[in-house]
């Protein structure tokens, strides 16, 4: 299997990312913003990161990327797409994903290792995880506080496509402590801890991050084995 | 949509008639020219245009303001001489800047040399002192470039972009040496913890080491955070970083090359920063202070970060004949050096310069210190491709000049700097880079040195009993020396780049090099101004022992040294003696380890008024691990048997508490002679750890320094929340002394039960002291027998508050209320406010497409 993973100027973590996928036995495949073509990848990760430096609200450039066309389009015919901290704010200004990351509330940047529940099993890329599994995961962001109207709050609480939240502290003030959300057809998760730094013992403070990027591997055999588009079971 | 930058191609139009003119070229898709450009302005935006040489000729008598660019009458007559006559405005204030204290290290210089002269024997040295950074050599392919640098004076005027801008300084340093800047540290100092201007000056600073480093993508591995009240009015904001390198892709900064084209890489050339190093570095602080923040550089790490892509894309397509970064002194600097290190000339068309600000004048534009600029030697067929390079990355390249002969004699060849066809610059580049004043200032020691060290601590009254140790336990660990920095580090990114193996708060930064090999370094800076005032010869020397231990414990081999002097004015001859000591100190203690200094730092004047700093200098101490996955955590970890871990400490205690924390936390007294060093012994206690690591031997070790053997105990426990029950030696040294002296040379270790045998006999065998002073245990307590028990949540209470209290603020408390799972009721409340779509700035809400 291919995964993607894209470097916009003032990406960080690509490489890292790029490694996950490697580590969980995918081969990885470094996509460039100006480069439309997604040359044939299974799956795509946005990785963390100040892309174009986030001098306007993260993410906001990065959208209007010449690749993220070719995302857009792809995530929207079931393409898995995962983005993480940074690219998980681009989500959201592409309008993949509702809602928006906004300043932390006690405004300082913040770099801890993090417990999450992941609570939505049936996305893409968390369909390896057991319903309530409780995961330690490094979270490091200044503008990572999910927000969104109530109604739209609610809509996802009511369609279970809360993948993770924040417990044992909320680290930046994320309405209703989330951590992750996906989309109504779980193709497309957006989490704002950063699973692909815990994926060796050496460096990370667990493996719990690999689950996300073995059960895209899961999804996408699964979906050519029946044929279906990965995560459009639900 | 994307960030090519617009060109800068109308300089070409304005050097017509000049002869061998390289092509101008500038980066982006078009060629439109966009922004500003130096030929904007009107050359007569000057009553007659600028001060030409032709002018200067011919008024020899026109007053200059030679003193108030920092230049003494004498150095001025000098710079007469050297040209046969009056400088023009430009030459003056590229003389001003180069020849001052930060750039010219006049008064350093001549004590410098000790580190050359006492320089062991290292085969792995590939660059050394006078290079932007030393490079080791870890292995047949690979090398390490690592080197610290002081930020203090802008840091001091402007928290948050002095701090910022020292990150990215330090990281150019290591880019130009062909090298991945891999990992930035930071020790720090400030005055008191409670004075409301370290309440300004920490969460700016702070602010801009994370702002900055973590947009760039490096982690933050180690550091320091000290606080004394010498520091108030000149805090010490030093910047480490470490890079990697290809043993090949070593960079010169030679320009070589007759017909080579000089090429400005990087940001825009505005007014910031415009006499930085020579006004704000170079002379004492006084009351106008305040008003210097225009001289500060202001910081863009985006900028830094395709700066950094850009260049190791030029090194590995062999590009770059020679490379300089611009920093203090900016193109300046730059210039002179990568033509006085060739001795060749340089001939330079400055209006090419791409400039944010159309007004500026050629000597703003030689003096602007604006950040994220790299300067670099290209043949003339490689230009297209560098440009491409560049142009792929976003970055602004332009050919502002070209490299010119030496004379025919065969000496060194001259920089002439032309502007919108003016003549501004022509000198010798030797006479700024290398012919600065050299001055042999006088010494002299301290008035008050005697009865300083006379006034012993080890006379103070001491707790008494149990009670009263468990009391001091509490109150030192609450201290802000001594007391837990999260609030600080978690601002940083550690984990970015995936191979930080080792970060704060453990006594080295640990990163891999080589994800097959498992070849890795490890880095500890260190410093502490309080045993150099006493005394610094030893003080550095102890500076020195303390890095080298850290990096020991962790199962590293320490082999190579760079340090970041801290003094006060140099005009001072007891600040120069301390300076002169230190220096010895350091010098004889890198011979007798085998430890050479690569590079380093000289920061003078940071005095205010007649009150100088503790003489500071901080030294930064690199090893190498065959094998990183062999690295020796702090932590005590969960008993693996039951019985615990067995606990030694190594080393040998002394009754020594003079200039100790405790001395400080609990008498606020600073008198007697510090510690007693023993590098012979530093080195045993290193080759101990060593082979322990290797032979896995041991599970934890920590090293035992500010806060002695009590605040060891206290962190290895916390670390993992794991108890340990201690008995203290009886050896007639009381327990008071066992828990708070700061002798050298000490460090606590757990053993698995089953290893103790070998590691004993592996201490003995190289002579260090190995004592048994207990176990870790089930219970989450620290105990020592027949003094006192503290369950870990009273340590960890203590420990944990003291900086989120002081510098915390009402945001912070917020968080404090979502951190606690128990009122998650809270963050809701808070969000709901920001959520009512009614409230400006609220988010966008659900968009279009999501519902």
């Amino acid at each position: 299997m291919r995964i993607g993973v894209v470097t916009f100027p003032g990406s960080l973590d690509d490489g890292d990312a790029a490694r996950a996928a490697r580590i969980a036995g995918a081969e990885a495949v470094r996509l460039w913003h100006g480069d439309p073509d997604l040359h044939g990848v299974d799956a795509v990760v946005l990785p963390g990161g100040f892309s174009y430096g986030d001098y306007l609200r993260c993410g906001a450039i990065a959208r209007f990327a010449p690749v993220m066309e070719s995302i857009i389009d792809a995530a929207r015919g079931g393409l898995p797409v995962l983005g993480i901290c940074n690219g998980f704010q681009v989500l959201c200004e592409a309008h993949l994903l509702p809602g928006a990351l906004t300043r932390n509330q006690h405004l300082h940047f913040r770099n801890r290792d993090q417990w999450l529940r992941v609570e939505a099993t049936n996305t893409a890329w968390t369909n390896r995880f057991t319903a309530g599994q409780e995961i330690l995961i490094p979270v490091k962001n200044g503008e990572g506080c999910f927000v969104a109207d109530q109604r739209t709050l609610d809509q996802l609480e009511g369609e279970g496509r809360v993948i993770a939240r924040y417990i044992r502290g909320n680290p930046n003030g994320s309405q209703r402590d989330i951590a992750g959300i996906t989309n109504e057809a779980g193709n497309v998760v957006g989490i704002m801890p950063h699973p692909e730094h815990a994926v060796e013992a050496l460096t990370g403070p667990s493996l719990d991050g690999l689950g996300f990027f073995t059960s895209v591997l899961q999804a996408l055999a699964g979906a050519s084995a029946d044929g279906q588009l990965a995560g459009g079971q639900r | 949509m994307t960030t090519q930058p617009e060109t800068a191609t109308s300089g070409a139009e304005t050097s017509r008639g000049v002869p061998n003119q390289p092509p101008a070229a500038a980066t982006g898709p078009t060629n439109k020219p966009s922004g500003f450009a130096a030929t904007d302005v009107l050359v007569n935006e000057f009553e007659d245009g600028p001060d030409t040489v032709q002018r200067a000729a011919a008024t020899p008598d026109e007053l200059q303001p030679h003193a108030d660019l920092g230049l003494k009458d004498d150095e001025y007559a000098r710079i007469r001489e050297i040209l046969g006559r009056r400088p023009t405005a430009s030459e003056l204030a590229m003389y001003s800047i180069m020849w001052s204290e930060h750039c010219s290290y006049k008064s350093s210089k001549v004590h410098l040399r000790e580190f050359v002269k006492k320089v062991p024997k290292n085969t792995r040295m590939l660059a050394g002192i006078g290079e932007n950074a030393g490079v080791v050599q870890i292995s047949d392919k690979l090398a390490v470039t690592f080197k610290v640098e002081s930020h203090n004076h802008p840091s001091y005027v402007e928290p948050y972009q002095g701090a910022a801008t020292g990150v990215g300084g330090i990281v150019r340093d290591i880019l130009a040496m062909g090298a991945r800047p891999v990992a930035v540290m930071d020790p720090l100092r400030f005055g008191a913890a409670d004075h409301p201007d370290t309440a300004r000056v920490l969460p700016g600073v702070v602010a801009g080491i994370g702002g900055y480093g973590n947009c760039l993508g490096l982690p933050n591995i180690g550091g320091e955070i000290v606080f004394d009240p010498c520091y108030q009015g000149n805090p010490l904001v030093n910047a480490l970083s470490i890079g990697v390198l290809p043993v090949e892709r070593l960079q010169k900064k030679e320009a070589t090359g007759v017909g080579n084209v000089v090429v400005l890489l990087g940001a825009r050339t505005g007014r910031d920063g415009i006499g930085g190093v020579s006004v704000l570095a170079s002379a004492t602080f006084d009351e106008e202070a305040e008003q210097r923040r225009p001289s500060v550089q202001v910081g863009d790490p985006f900028m830094e970060k395709l700066l950094i892509e850009s260049c190791l894309e030029l090194y590995d397509a062999g590009l770059v004949s020679g490379i300089q970064d611009l920093g203090g002194a900016g193109l300046t600097c730059a210039l002179t050096e990568t033509a006085a290190a060739a001795g060749t000339g340089m001939r330079v068309w400055l209006e090419r310069v791409p400039l944010r600000e159309a007004s500026m004048s050629p000597t703003e534009i030689l003096a602007s210190e604006s950040q994220e600029r790299m300067l670099l030697i290209v043949t003339p067929e490689n230009l297209d491709k560098v440009l491409a390079v560049a142009e792929k990355w976003g970055v602004w390249a332009t050919a502002i000049g070209e490299v010119t002969a030496a004379n025919a004699d065969g000496t060194p060849g001259r920089l002439l700097i032309t502007w919108n066809d003016h003549v501004v610059v022509d000198v010798p580049p030797g006479s700024l880079a290398d012919d600065g004043p050299v001055y042999e200032r006088p010494l002299r020691e301290p008035s008050d040195l005697i009865l300083l060290q006379a006034d012993r601590a080890e006379t103070l009254p001491r707790p008494a009993n149990g009670d009263e140790l468990r009391e001091t336990v509490l109150r030192m660990i609450a201290s802000p020396n001594l007391c837990d920095k999260t609030w600080v580090t978690e601002q940083y990114d550690r984990y970015v780049l995936g191979n930080t193996v080792l970060a704060q708060p453990e006594d080295s930064g640990v990163l891999r090099i080589d994800e097959e090999t498992g070849l890795g370094v490890a880095l500890s800076v260190d410093g502490n101004g309080r045993f150099a005032r006493l005394d610094p010869y030893e003080g550095a020397k102890l500076a020195l022992a303390e890095a080298y231990r850290n990096v020991a414990v962790t199962g590293a081999e320490p082999i190579a040294v760079t340090d970041c002097l801290n003094f006060g004015s140099p005009e001072d001859p007891a600040v120069m003696w301390q300076f002169a000591q230190a220096v010895n100190g350091l010098a004889d203690g890198c011979q007798q380890l085998g430890t050479p200094v690569t590079g380093g730092n000289v920061s003078f004047y940071n005095q205010t008024g007649a009150a100088a700093i503790h003489p500071t200098p901080v030294v930064g101490v690199m090893g190498i691990f065959d094998d990183v996955t062999r690295r020796i955590p702090m932590g005590f970890p969960a008993p693996a048997k039951a019985g615990g871990d067995l606990l030694f400490l190594l080393g040998e205690t002394r009754t020594e508490l003079s200039g100790s924390e405790w001395a400080w936390v609990t008498h606020g007294h600073l008198g007697g002679r510090p510690p007693k060093v023993d590098l012979a012994a530093e080195q045993a206690l290193a080759a101990v750890m060593g082979r322990a690591s290797k032979a896995g031997l041991v599970s934890a070790a920590h090293d035992l320094s500010d806060g002695g053997l009590s605040q060891v105990l206290v962190e290895s426990c916390l670390r993992n929340n794991v108890g340990a029950k201690v008995t203290l030696p009886e050896d007639g040294t009381s327990a008071f002394v066992h828990l708070f002296s700061e002798s050298a040379g000490r460090a606590v270790v757990a053993v698995p039960r089953g290893h103790e045998k070998a590691f004993t006999a592996l201490a003995a065998e190289h002579g260090v002291p190995c004592t048994p002073i207990g176990v870790t245990s089930e219970e989450t307590a620290l105990e020592v027998q027949g003094q006192f028990s503290i369950p870990l949540d009273e340590l960890r209470a203590a420990f944990s508050a003291t900086l989120r209290d002081l510098f915390g603020g009402t945001a912070e408390l917020v968080s404090r209320h979502a951190d606690a799972e128990a009122e998650p009721a809270v963050v809701r409340s808070v969000t709901l406010e920001i959520t009512d779509p009614q409230a400006p700035g609220g988010p966008i809400g659900s968009a279009p497409g999501n519902a």
